[in-house]
């Protein structure tokens, strides 16, 4: 999932300083399984700047809401009057999200209350780990099931380097080497030639190096009549 | 003949070669690289000039080889991958090897937040194993990855570095034949404290058969300090520091003394073990040492070839 992290609140209440009235949309779906932005975050936000209006003396309106996904115009449009009827968006989902509305209202100002951080997966309970950056063609099928790319600090395809001391990584102390997991899955795994071979310098235009990245399917793509027919169901 | 290199020559001739490390200034003044050139001339067979090592902002390692080949010593160019991507990498190559370097040692590279701009962004694009495939290809073929033949591609000698003292250590001799695969000539490795590792790495590096298609430059770093001998051994990753070192610099009355009779005491015992072709001194911020320890290491004069 997207693993996103409120931003602070000081930075927040700067950002939002010259509004009155502030519509804090939450989503339910990654950001608020990642506890940042969902309905629980999205009112302890709201309470939080309430609070500190109040030391502060300042007046602002705030609404709370939630949509399923954010990232999906067909659930923001759900808020639509919410949106058009505030003077300003704080997104609380994730970066996708924040930018959906935008899009869909650019006369309005859509502003992040998050810092979209990685694609990752929850260790345990509170603790949530980045395992992939999107480079668009993957490969842990030849390296154990481990992205290198994104779990080795330098992305090595070759590693590991000089730096891992007792599996773990010289950048930071608390995380596991990319490479070692490769090196202990592949030998559980009784593949450890796999590793023998070069793997050569890798083509990254899949990847964000090569642009923004549109995918298009055509065969799902709506033919125009179909998409008159959505259209008046909405 | 690859290159041609004094270094090339002295190892394939079978010598025991001597590289030592100079570390480029922290400012664009050249003097500092032209006093060590001046300084270290015939103490050994070539100079690694280090590319922003452990991500400080250096003058770069190539004008610094350039500066050095004017003063008439041979530069070793260390190319890292993280501040350039293959297209830069190849160009400075191009462009080193028009200055007249012949030896470039390849390197994934320190990550920058050991160095002093942390908030850089790092490149990455290769890494070394696929940095010395790409300069292997250029030299063999002058084939660019990207399909591109070019005229008159560099011919360089190929360096790697390896840390046997790294973990997984069972995956260290397989990591050293990649990089031989790879394109590497030689070997550069991690300073060497504990003496039994490095013979059970070399052990393995033998058994391979591995000894017989690269030149192993044994990593020598000298101690200052029994501070920096504790140092070494609890912060810095992948280092190893045995503990009789450490008892032994903070037992002798000159603990300066004591170090360079330590790496006396190392190099003596590379010139005997299989494998081994030579060492690789890096006195980082004390390259005025080069001398007195090649000299008492039996290593003087250096072969003319």
């Amino acid at each position: 999932m997207i693993v996103a992290k409120r931003k602070p609140l000081k930075e927040i209440a700067e950002m939002i300083a010259p509004f009155n009235k502030i519509a804090v949309i939450g989503c339910r779906s990654c950001v608020a399984i990642c506890l940042a932005g969902g309905e629980k975050e999205v009112k302890m936000l709201i309470s939080a700047l309430k609070v500190k209006n109040k030391k502060e003396g300042r007046k602002q309106e705030f609404e709370g809401l939630v949509v399923e996904r954010q990232c999906e115009r067909e659930w923001v449009k759900e808020v639509e009057d919410k949106i058009l009827g505030s003077d300003l968006v704080l997104s609380m989902a994730c970066s996708l999200g924040c930018q959906t509305i935008g899009d869909m209202y650019p006369q309005k100002l859509s502003f992040p209350g998050l810092n979209t951080g990685m694609f990752g997966v929850p260790e345990e309970q509170g603790v949530w780990s980045e395992m992939c950056v999107g480079c668009g063609n993957c490969i842990i099928h030849t390296t154990g099931g481990i992205c290198p790319i994104s779990r080795c600090a330098k992305s090595m395809l070759n590693g590991p380097c000089g730096g891992s001391a007792n599996g773990k990584c010289e950048v930071n102390l608390e995380v596991d080497c990319a490479w070692t997991a490769i090196y202990d899955r592949l030998k559980l795994q009784n593949r450890l030639d796999l590793i023998e071979a070069v793997t050569p310098a890798k083509d990254w235009s899949t990847s964000h190096a090569g642009g923004r990245r549109v995918y298009v399917r055509e065969d799902a793509k709506l033919v125009p009549h179909q998409k008159k027919g959505r259209e008046a169901v909405q | 003949m690859i290159a041609g290199s004094n270094l090339e020559k002295v190892l394939e001739s079978g010598k025991f070669a001597v590289t030592c490390e100079i570390g480029p200034p922290q400012s664009s003044n050249p003097e500092p690289l032209v006093h060590h050139a001046r300084m270290l001339k015939g103490v050994a067979d070539a100079f690694n000039l280090t590319d922003n090592q452990t991500a400080v902002v250096r003058l770069s390692s190539i004008a610094s080889g350039a500066i050095i080949l004017r003063e008439g010593i041979e530069p070793v160019i260390q190319m890292t991958c993280r501040d350039r991507n293959r297209i830069a990498l190849m160009s400075d190559l191009y462009g080193a090897a028009a200055l007249g370097v012949k030896n470039v040692l390849c390197l994934t590279g320190d990550h920058q937040v050991f160095g002093n701009e942390k908030g850089s962004k790092n490149v990455f694009d290769l890494d070394s194993i696929t940095e010395l495939q790409v300069f292997d290809a250029l030299r063999k073929e002058g084939k660019q990855p990207g399909g591109e033949v070019i005229k008159d591609p560099p011919k360089m000698y190929l360096g790697c570095a390896e840390n046997p003292f790294a973990t997984p250590y069972e995956w260290r001799v397989s990591r050293l034949a990649k990089k031989i695969a790879a394109g590497a000539n030689f070997c550069q490795t991690q300073c060497i404290y504990d003496m039994d590792m490095f013979a059970k790495w070399m052990e393995g590096v033998c058994a391979r058969g591995l000894d017989k298609k690269i030149h192993i430059l044994a990593g020598i770093m000298p101690l200052k300090t029994v501070g920096a001998a504790r140092y070494m051994k609890n912060k810095v990753p992948g280092m190893i520091v045995p503990d009789h070192i450490i008892d032994r610099m903070k037992s002798a009355k000159d603990q300066k003394e004591e170090g360079i009779k330590l790496c006396i005491e190392q190099i003596e015992a590379f010139k005997s073990m299989k494998g081994v072709h030579g060492v690789h001194i890096m006195a980082v911020a004390w390259e005025d040492i080069y001398p007195r320890l090649v000299k008492e290491a039996g290593l003087l004069p250096r072969p003319v070839l």
